[in-house]
């Protein structure tokens, strides 16, 4: 609510003129609103669409780069297994067919062989030739072997089925994991013999380990039973079933998106390698190939939240801004549009008034004289110039009509006044004539009303008519704060060698210090239920610049207020006043 | 000192010429601009008072025939215009005349006609 209250416009807690007519013209709240809709959406739509476009292409773009590494791991690891695996194969091939059935029953060749395999290839622990009915002939390796019978193993009946043959790891009867191979080899009588060796798995893990795979990912052989063919550093011992179905049989490189052993997601790569029971299989976790990700959408994100955040504030300012000044411009044409009509008023004021007192002046003047011509008779006639009692009611006539003549003279003075005319001003002469249309109001209500005005304040230049409005209007405000039995002082003085200052001082209700600040603003009333339009003192200090012065206010809530006019004593000269006069000629 | 007043108000106009000849003032009087016209052909006046408002000749034009005809004839304006003050002067035909405001003193009014007599 702190960062609203910065941006709040100034006339958004403020009622609209309320007497005007035109009040419903422009609401302001709507423009702001708008505004400030329309340019963020312009402004953020674009940019969150573009944002998101490249949010999904981004993503896409790393996926696919995950995806596509992995399958290019998994196509050449399975090349390496494979190489390894075909490779032992075409070996023993070569063996079977460079040397015959006969030079591998010597056992010396046999096991000059063995050796030359360990030395080409590695792994070889064992070679032995076994018949067409399951015996093991001939054993050259470590373990007595020899006689062995495995018609009855699985692989025997492969290898009689296939013709080459690649275990799975296992135990066997020598109870260390190893890989046979074995190829079948037919003889010109039709009988076959089997060429079988075995290899360690050292150096087939050492073909997995040393797969390089980025972000912790984990690698491993399975078998078609999905049993661990090969360690894995999160998936279990070998021998051990992985957490996860056997993924279904494809000739080439797959690379599928699902969970690994842990139940997280995990990006999987697998291939059958061709002629073996083997399933190569690279794990990566998504969370970790994905970190890069996630760091690219995090400034994405943060990016995103910045240029919004900062966006909206230039447009809540800007608007903000704009919308305050075009407020303030339309305050202005509404103000000067009361000032017409307000001027109007004054000026069918003035001419109703002159209208009125000429119209009256005239049965005054004759009830004048003939009053006058009754005290004349009386006075020059012996018989009644004793009768004081006849005098008294003829003074008393002609007093009142001299009463009357007074009101009639100061209401055409005030009309006449209405137009622009700078003239020297006696302060006191000036203050007696204003508070002379609101003495019998002071009377009725038992205000006691003070004017002071020391000797050595000077008459001045400046316009009277103005000048009457100012202090009519000051001094019916102070009316208004006071209540009966109250007390209001105008009182003049020196402000400086060229200036005069008049204070209006009212001890009334005074004017709480919120509205303090605003009371010379327009349509600005604590009066509106008793009919102010919050006018009156807002054209006063219009006024009193006219005048080249200044207007200012003190009050204390509840202990009466002042407010102080100061007037140069030469009025400057107005810029192209082009003032007519409202109430007419003489 | 002869006189004539000139107020298209009659009851006002002839009361206060009655007034006048109570306190031995030779005053007639006139409701329209040309019976003054005729009334000073007539008889030779010293001084005429006029209103300014009145249908037809109005006091100020009234007042320039008159002082054309009549060199060495005073006039007083009387107005039902007025302000605060009983009495000011006011530009009328490029010449500064002076004003007295209805309703008149009437001992105001003497001591003016004495003083524009003398003038």
């Amino acid at each position: 609510m702190a960062l609203w209250a910065k941006f709040k416009p100034d006339f958004w807690e403020r009622p609209e003129g309320q007497d005007w007519p035109f009040k419903h013209m422009f609401d302001f709240r709507r423009i702001w609103k708008r505004a400030v809709l329309l340019i963020a959406g312009v402004a953020l739509v674009p940019l969150v669409i573009i944002t998101a476009v490249d949010y999904n292409v981004t993503q896409k773009a790393i996926v696919s780069d995950v995806l596509l590494q992995t399958s290019r791991l998994v196509s050449n690891t399975k090349l390496s297994i494979s190489f390894f695996l075909t490779g032992r194969a075409a070996a023993l091939q070569f063996i079977v067919e460079d040397n015959g059935i006969a030079a591998l029953k010597d056992p010396r060749r046999l096991a000059e062989i063995l050796g030359h395999l360990k030395t080409a290839f590695g792994g070889f622990v064992d070679l032995g030739v076994v018949d067409s009915g399951g015996d093991q002939r001939y054993y050259a390796g470590p373990y007595a072997l020899t006689g062995v019978n495995y018609r009855d193993q699985g692989w025997f009946q492969e290898v009689v089925g296939r013709g080459v043959y690649v275990s799975d790891v296992f135990l066997g009867f020598r109870n260390v994991p190893h890989i046979i191979i074995a190829i079948k080899h037919h003889l010109p009588d039709g009988t076959f013999f089997i060429l079988r060796a075995t290899l360690d798995t050292a150096r087939f893990n050492e073909l997995i380990s040393n797969v390089a795979v980025r972000g912790q990912g984990d690698k491993f052989i399975i078998n078609l039973n999905g049993q661990l063919q090969t360690p894995s550093s999160s998936h279990g011992q070998v021998f051990e079933k992985v957490g996860f179905p056997v993924p279904p049989y494809v000739d080439k490189t797959q690379v599928v998106e699902g969970l690994d052993a842990g139940g997280e997601p995990a990006i999987i790569g697998y291939s059958y390698i061709p002629e073996s029971p083997f399933i190569l299989m690279i794990v990566k976790r998504k969370a970790t190939v994905m970190r890069d990700w996630l760091q690219t959408r995090s400034r994405l994100i943060g990016f995103l939240v910045i240029s919004i955040t900062g966006i909206l504030v230039v447009i809540l300012g800007v608007t903000t801004y704009l919308v305050n000044n075009l407020h303030l411009a339309d305050q202005r044409r509404v103000m000067s549009l009361h000032q017409v009509e307000y001027a109007n008023k004054l000026a069918s004021i003035g001419r109703l008034s002159a209208g009125v007192a000429h119209e009256i002046n005239n049965p005054l003047a004759i009830i004048n004289e003939k009053a006058g011509l009754i005290k004349d008779l009386f006075s020059f006639k012996p018989d009644y110039a004793q009768d004081k009692r006849l005098l008294e009611l003829i003074d008393g006539v002609i007093a009142s009509v001299e009463r009357c003549a007074v009101i009639t003279r100061r209401l055409l003075g005030f009309a006449r006044h209405m137009a622009v005319s700078v003239e020297p001003i006696a302060v006191r002469a000036l203050i007696e004539d204003v508070l002379g249309f609101l003495r019998k109001e002071a009377e009725y209500r038992s205000i006691d009303v003070v004017v002071e005005v020391p000797d050595e304040v000077p008459t001045f230049v400046s316009d009277r008519g103005k000048l009457q409005q100012i202090l009519l209007n000051l001094i019916n405000n102070a009316f208004a704060a006071l209540s009966d039995g109250g007390q209001l002082k105008v009182a003049a003085r020196l402000a400086g060698s060229d200036a005069l200052a008049i204070d209006v001082i009212d001890n009334g209700s005074g004017i709480a210090p919120e509205d303090l600040d605003r009371i010379f603003e327009p349509f600005f009333s604590t009066r509106t239920s008793s009919g102010g339009t919050g006018l009156g003192l807002s054209i006063t200090y219009g006024l009193v610049q006219e005048l080249g012065g200044t207007l200012r206010v003190q009050s204390q809530a509840g202990e009466g207020s002042t407010f102080t006019i100061t007037l140069p004593l030469q009025m400057p000269q107005p810029k192209g006043d082009a003032s007519a006069n409202p109430a007419g000629g003489r | 000192m002869r006189i004539l007043l000139v107020d298209d108000e009659k009851e006002f106009v002839a009361t206060l010429a009655e007034r006048l000849e109570l306190r031995g003032i030779d005053a007639d009087w006139v409701t329209t601009g040309e019976a003054a016209l005729a009334k000073a052909a007539e008889r030779a006046y010293d001084l005429a008072i006029l209103d300014v408002k009145m249908p037809g000749i109005s006091g100020l034009k009234l007042e320039k025939l008159m002082a054309q005809r009549h060199p060495g004839m005073k006039f007083i304006f009387l107005t039902g215009h007025g302000s605060a003050s009983d009495y000011h002067s006011g530009i009328a035909e490029d010449r500064v005349v002076d004003y007295l405001v209805k309703p008149v003193n009437i001992e105001a009014l003497i001591t003016k006609m004495q003083a524009t007599l003398t003038s």
